[in-house]
C-alpha cells in the first residue's frame, strides 16, 4: 500500500478562496464550480466574525481556480497532504503524537468524506510537509497521491 | 522649460506689485459691478479706494460657496451673459451646484495657465495628451483640453469612463501623457493587468493628477505601477478649474499657484484671521484677472501652508504644499481630526495592500466608529486565518500610532469597493444619515 513516492506527487493541490461573511457568497462559489463540471471532493471553512477562507480539494483544480478568478474571488493554490488514518479509537492520535515528538506542527485540518482502502483519510497542512512525509511514511502510515485524492 | 518665461520668473517686488495693482482693479470692478459684493464692502464699511497695499487684502469679507449657492445661478457674475462665452458648474452633491461663467479672455488666460501647468509638469509640444477629465460642466476635461492645445501638444479628448476603451487607446494611440485624478490612474492600471497587459510598458511619461487629495505613499504607488511621474495639480471651478497651481517635475515638492493671477492667504479656519507665512490653514483665494466672476477671499475649505522658500526649478511663483485634505473631507471621530489621506498612508505603506480603501463612521451608543475597509489581493490573502488577522492588526495598530484613534479593520472581497472613474468616494459617514 505504502508506495516510497517523493515527496512532490504525495502533495494535493488545495485551493483556498477568501470569503465575506456575507449571505449568499458560499453559494456563489459552490455555483460557479458546479456549472463548470468541478465536483467538491472535501471541504473545510475557517471563518471568523467578518471572513472566512473556504478550502477546498476538488476533481479539477486547475479549472476550478480559473473559473473563481474569473468571478474576482482571491483564491490561492496549497499544497496539502493526505494521509491515510486507521479508522479506529486512537487512530488520528497515533499520528499526532507522533508528528508531535518529531515537532511538525499541524497548521489546520480536516476530514475528508470518503474511505480509501480500510483508512479514513484526513487533509493536514504541515509547517513542514517534506518533514512530514518522511516521518509518516517511515513509521508506517499511508500517504495519498495527489491523483488518488482527486478521484477517490 | 518654463513657458512663460517673463511672468513665471518675476522677481518678488515685481509680483507684489502687479498682484496689488490687480488687486485694486478687481476689488473696484466686483463693488461696481455685483451687487452682492457692494452690499458685504458696505456692511463691513470699507471702500475699494481703501485697499493701499496687500495686507490691506484682510480688511475685506471672506466669500463662501454658500454666497454662490445663494446667488445661483448668475448672480455673482460681473458681466452681461452677452460676455460670457462659456458656463461650467460644479457637481453639486448637495443642493444647487455652483455656476461659474468665463469670458473669452478669462478662456485665454485659462488656457495659458494650464499651458504652463503642463510644461511645469514636464509635459513639450510633441507630447500626446490623454486626457481621462470628464469633459461637460466639469471643469477638469475642456480645462485641460484648452492648456494642452495652447501648449501645441496632440490632445486626445478621451474624458472619463469606458476604462478597457481608454487602455487600448492608451497603448495604440502611444499616449505619453494622462491627465485623470490619481485613484483612476491606479484603477487604469488595474484594468490593465486583468487584460494581460502591463502599463509600464505603455509609452506613458507623465501623470497629471488632481481633483481630489492623495497621499505622497499613493504617489509612490502610482509612480511604480504605471512607471510614471506622478505630478499633483490642483484647481477648483470656482476660481478657474485646474491649473490654479502645479507641482513642478523638478522638485515635486509643493504646487507653484500662479501668483499673477491668483492671491493666496492661510487663515484659521475656525477664526478667520491671517495665519503668518508658512503655517498651516485654510486656503483662501482671490482672483486678480477673471473676468467673468471675480472672487474676493474666497475660502477654499482646502488644507495647506504657503512654502515661501524659492524653488530649484526657477520659478518664483510660491509653493503651497500638497493638500492634506479638504476642510469638508475632515471627519471627526471622538474629537480626533481624521483627514482621509492619513489612513490613506498607511494603507500604502503596508506592503501588498491594495489601494482601494473605504471608511466607514457610524455612531453606536454615543460613540463614533470607524470601520476601515481594505480589499484582500493574491499578494496578501492567505490560507491561514491568522496570517490575515495579523494584517488586520497590523493596520489597526499602525492606525492607532498615526492618529492615536481606534478603528475596525475589515477585510472585503476583491473589487467589493466601488471603483471610481471621477472622483473616488472614500468616506461613508452614516453619521450624517
Amino acid at each position: 500500500m505504502t508506495e516510497f513516492l517523493t515527496g512532490g506527487a504525495m502533495k494535493v493541490e488545495q485551493i483556498s478562496i477568501f470569503i465575506e461573511n456575507q449571505s449568499g457568497r458560499l453559494a456563489d462559489v459552490t455555483r460557479a464550480l458546479g456549472e463548470a463540471g468541478v465536483n467538491i471532493r472535501a471541504l473545510s471553512l475557517a471563518d471568523t466574525s467578518d471572513f472566512g477562507i473556504l478550502r477546498l480539494i476538488v476533481d479539477k483544480t486547475d479549472l476550478a481556480n480559473k473559473v473563481l478568478r474569473e468571478r474576482s474571488f482571491t483564491v490561492h493554490k496549497t499544497e496539502v497532504i493526505a494521509v491515510g488514518v486507521p479508522d479506529r479509537p486512537l487512530g488520528l492520535n497515533s499520528i499526532l503524537e507522533l508528528l508531535d515528538k518529531w515537532k511538525v506542527n499541524v497548521e489546520y485540518m480536516y476530514a475528508f468524506p470518503e474511505h480509501y482502502s480500510e483508512n479514513a483519510i484526513m487533509i493536514f497542512r504541515f509547517d513542514n510537509p517534506d518533514e512530514a512525509i518522511r516521518i509518516l511514511l517511515e513509521n508506517g502510515f499511508s500517504v495519498l497521491r495527489g491523483e488518488d485524492v482527486y478521484s477517490v | 522649460m518654463i513657458w512663460n518665461d517673463e511672468f513665471e520668473t518675476l522677481p518678488r517686488e515685481a509680483i507684489e506689485s502687479l498682484q496689488l495693482k490687480r488687486l485694486q482693479n478687481v476689488v473696484n470692478r466686483v463693488y461696481n459691478m455685483v451687487p452682492f459684493y457692494r452690499q458685504k464692502f458696505d456692511a463691513a464699511g470699507i471702500k475699494p479706494a481703501q485697499i493701499k497695499s496687500l495686507v490691506d487684502l484682510a480688511r475685506l469679507p471672506f466669500t463662501l460657496k454658500q454666497d454662490m449657492r445663494d446667488n445661483y445661478p448668475y448672480g455673482l457674475f460681473a458681466v452681461p451673459l452677452t460676455q460670457i462665452v462659456r458656463i461650467h458648474a460644479s457637481s453639486g452633491t448637495t443642493g444647487k451646484p455652483t455656476v461659474v461663467g468665463y469670458t473669452r479672455r478669462d478662456i485665454d488666460a485659462w488656457s495659458e495657465l494650464m499651458a504652463r501647468s503642463f510644461v511645469a509638469a514636464g509635459a513639450h509640444q510633441g507630447d500626446v495628451i490623454h486626457n481621462a477629465y470628464g469633459y461637460g460642466l466639469f471643469t477638469g476635461g475642456l480645462g485641460a483640453h484648452y492648456g494642452a492645445e495652447t501648449l501645441g501638444a496632440s490632445v486626445i479628448p478621451m474624458s472619463g469612463g469606458n476604462t478597457k476603451k481608454q487602455i487600448m487607446i492608451m497603448q495604440d494611440f502611444g499616449s505619453t501623457v494622462i491627465t485623470c485624478t490619481p485613484s483612476y490612474s491606479l484603477y487604469l492600471a488595474e484594468v490593465a493587468r486583468e487584460e494581460g497587459l502591463d502599463v509600464r510598458n505603455f509609452k506613458l511619461r507623465i501623470g497629471i493628477l488632481g481633483a481630489e487629495p492623495w497621499s505622497e505613499s499613493m504617489r509612490r504607488e502610482i509612480e511604480e505601477k504605471l512607471n510614471i511621474k506622478a505630478i499633483d495639480i490642483y484647481g477648483l471651478s470656482e476660481i478657474l478649474g485646474p491649473g490654479v497651481a502645479i507641482e513642478c517635475i523638478e522638485a515635486q515638492n509643493g504646487l507653484h499657484i500662479w501668483e499673477d493671477h491668483f492671491l493666496p492667504e492661510i487663515i484659521n479656519p475656525e477664526t478667520g484671521e491671517v495665519l503668518p507665512l508658512g503655517e498651516k490653514g485654510e486656503l483662501v483665494i482671490t482672483t486678480l484677472t477673471k473676468e467673468g466672476i471675480p472672487l474676493v477671499r474666497y475660502r477654499t475649505r482646502d488644507i495647506t501652508r504657503i512654502i515661501p522658500q524659492p524653488c530649484i526649478c526657477g520659478r518664483t511663483h510660491v509653493r503651497i504644499e500638497r493638500m492634506s485634505g479638504r476642510s469638508d473631507d475632515m471627519l471627526i471621530i471622538r474629537g480626533v481630526n481624521v483627514f482621509p489621506s492619513q489612513i490613506e498612508s498607511v494603507l500604502f505603506n503596508i506592503e501588498g495592500v491594495e489601494p482601494h480603501y473605504q471608511l466607514i463612521v457610524d455612531r453606536e451608543e454615543n460613540l463614533d466608529t470607524l470601520e476601515v475597509q481594505v480589499e484582500v489581493n493574491e499578494e496578501t490573502f492567505s490560507d491561514e486565518v491568522k496570517v490575515l488577522q495579523d494584517l488586520s492588526e497590523k493596520i489597526r495598530k499602525e492606525i492607532k500610532d498615526l492618529l492615536g484613534i481606534t478603528c475596525k479593520v475589515r477585510l472585503v472581497e476583491p473589487k467589493s469597493i466601488t471603483r471610481s472613474e471621477g472622483k473616488a468616494k472614500r468616506v461613508i459617514d452614516k453619521r450624517k444619515q
